[in-house]
């Protein structure tokens, strides 16, 4: 497997730190409630199919990646910078 | 038709043209007390002990592909009771019981061979940490013997003790623990099941499920609608899929694990050796291949195949451990899908729906586990009372954190084990 870095461009999957899927990035309020976290921390889709994903660039530029992938091909669809498409809700 | 060395003795004298099919192959009926959806290792011991210690045999086992063609003939075959933590430590304590007396009760040989396992250990903590667990397989009521340097190099003459990164102290030695011949303990099980009136239902995958006012009616098929009172979801790494059918979301993520197998040998490696440094571990088959594996690749696959930095980190970790090995040529890689769970440990439990049931969560370790979960989710399913050695794999545990059982001790969380 490679992923298109787009900072780096095309790079060897070994440079690469997977975190697990993209849902990390929807951390729910603190007093969201247990089942609300549950579904954070623990439930998954699961798709057999396209799947989007946090990937970090560890031993290149040490940016965090969204990359759309299927998990039944192994094929990269898309790579994203996460930095471009995280709503923002504190000040900075 | 009963197996034995008689029957082998008259067969071949007779150019054994009397073998039987070990099982028929018939068409689903329209309705059956209970299905079960998936048929591995699990969906068919949970059959096979619905049938033997509950009387039930109005079932069929509905298997998307061949019997036996998932994780249950693509594992490495360790079969051990060396888990530390209550709800583990109980289960799979009484899942190895099961496999000592399974040739008997199946009158079929799975080659189950109790070589004995021996996990080395590269430092003090590491030493400290499985005297613990010794110890809490001893109080468990099972084997284990901590060894110093000199009883693995007793055991084991050919690693590498000397190595500067990760020089062996040491290792726990589990006797009781072994390997079985994965396919066969398919096979036992499903003729066990089918002998007793079981049906066993191939190239019938399920599409969907039939819940009425919160209780389970039956399943869709591609061979039809098939009704039930019952039905048990044991399908391993598309847990995810079939749960969806009956609107469920699991916490659960499919990850693919690869394995590789040398060529044949002669016998060189008496035990099963894992090397926790370098996720390496390896045995060596009936037949004389090195049968050895690692980590998972780490990101979610529904492939059943890994990629090539993965393989490569197991061979260097197993040339690290033992050199010997190096002109030793690999014939075969493949990999398979298992169902990772966020602590790594199972769940067998009922679902909020009547009638349906779930097992499912068994990581990279479900082989060993064939057994005891066939025997627990059938007394599960037969009476809805849990079963006393699996009764902490509850699914309600992630949300309320209580009864977590993380045995690495990373975190109840994805990507994690
Ligand atoms: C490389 C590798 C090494 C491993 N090593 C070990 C080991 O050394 N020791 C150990 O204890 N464990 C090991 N495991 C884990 C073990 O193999 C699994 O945990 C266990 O086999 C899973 O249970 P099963 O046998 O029921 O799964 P499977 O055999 O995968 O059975 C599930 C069945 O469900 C069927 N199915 C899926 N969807 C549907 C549907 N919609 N309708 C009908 N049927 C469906 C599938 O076709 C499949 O046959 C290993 C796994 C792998 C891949
Ligand atoms: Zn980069």
């Amino acid at each position: 497997m490679q992923i298109r870095c787009p900072l780096c461009g095309l790079r060897d999957v070994r440079e690469f730190t997977i975190k697990g899927h993209a849902i990390a990035l929807s951390r729910p309020a603190p007093d969201a409630g247990d089942e609300a976290w549950n579904a954070y921390l623990h439930l998954r889709e699961n798709p057999a199919g396209v799947t989007t994903e946090l990937w970090h660039h560890t031993a290149g530029c040490g940016a965090w990646l969204k990359v759309t992938r299927n998990t039944i091909t192994h094929e990269i669809l898309k790579v994203a910078l996460v930095r471009d498409g995280v709503e923002r809700t504190d000040a900075d | 038709m009963r197996y034995s060395g008689l029957q082998v003795l008259a067969q071949g004298l007779l150019g054994n043209r009397g073998w039987t099919p070990a099982w028929r192959d018939p068409d689903p009926k329209p309705a059956y007390d209970i299905l079960i959806i998936g048929g591995g290792g699990h969906g068919l011991a949970t059959a096979f002990y619905l049938a033997k210690e509950h009387g039930l045999t109005n079932i069929a086992v509905l298997e998307k592909g061949y019997l036996g063609g998932g994780n249950v003939g693509r594992n490495t075959t360790i079969v051990r009771a060396n888990y530390g933590l209550p709800g583990n430590s109980e289960f799979y304590s009484h899942s190895l019981k099961l496999w000592e007396q399974l040739e008997s009760e199946l009158n079929y040989n799975v080659m189950h061979s109790q070589r004995g396992i021996i996990n080395l250990f590269h430092s003090d903590g590491q030493r400290d940490a499985y005297a613990r667990r010794g110890n809490a397989m001893i109080n468990q009521g099972d084997d284990a013997i901590l060894l110093d340097n000199a009883g693995c190099r007793k055991l084991l003459p050919y690693l590498d003790y000397d190595q500067t990164r990760f020089p062996i102290y040491g290792g726990l030695y589990h006797p009781r623990g072994g390997t079985a011949r994965h396919d066969a303990v398919a096979w036992g099980f499903a003729r066990g099941a089918d002998t007793r009136g079981v049906d066993l239902i191939q190239n019938c995958e399920v599409t969907g499920i039939d819940i009425e006012n919160g209780a389970v009616t039956g399943v869709q098929t591609t061979r039809g609608a098939i009704k039930a009172k019952k039905v048990g979801i044991v399908v391993a790494g598309r847990s995810s899929q079939v749960a969806a059918m009956a609107g469920m979301r699991l916490p659960i993520e499919s990850h693919v694990l690869q394995a590789f197998v040398t060529e044949g040998l002669k016998p060189c490696l008496d035990h099963v050796v894992t090397y926790g440094m370098g996720h390496f571990y390896v045995s060596q088959s009936d037949k004389g291949g090195l049968v050895f594996g690692g980590d998972l690749d780490f990101y979610a696959s529904y492939a059943a195949r890994g990629n090539l930095p993965m393989a490569e980190h197991v061979m260097e970790a197993g040339l690290t451990l033992m050199p010997m090995i190096g002109k030793a040529k690999v014939l075969r890689s493949w990999g398979g899908i298992m169902d990772m769970s966020p602590d790594g440990s199972p769940v067998i439990d009922k679902t909020h729906i009547d009638g349906l049931y779930l097992n499912c969560g068994w990581c990279y370790g479900g082989f060993k586990a064939v057994p005891g979960s066939g025997f627990s989710f059938a007394h599960l399913i037969a009476t809805d009372r849990p079963h006393a050695p699996a009764a902490r794999y509850r699914l309600d545990r992630f949300l309320t954190g209580r009864g977590l059982m993380d045995e690495e001790a990373t975190g109840s969380q994805h990507n994690l084990h």
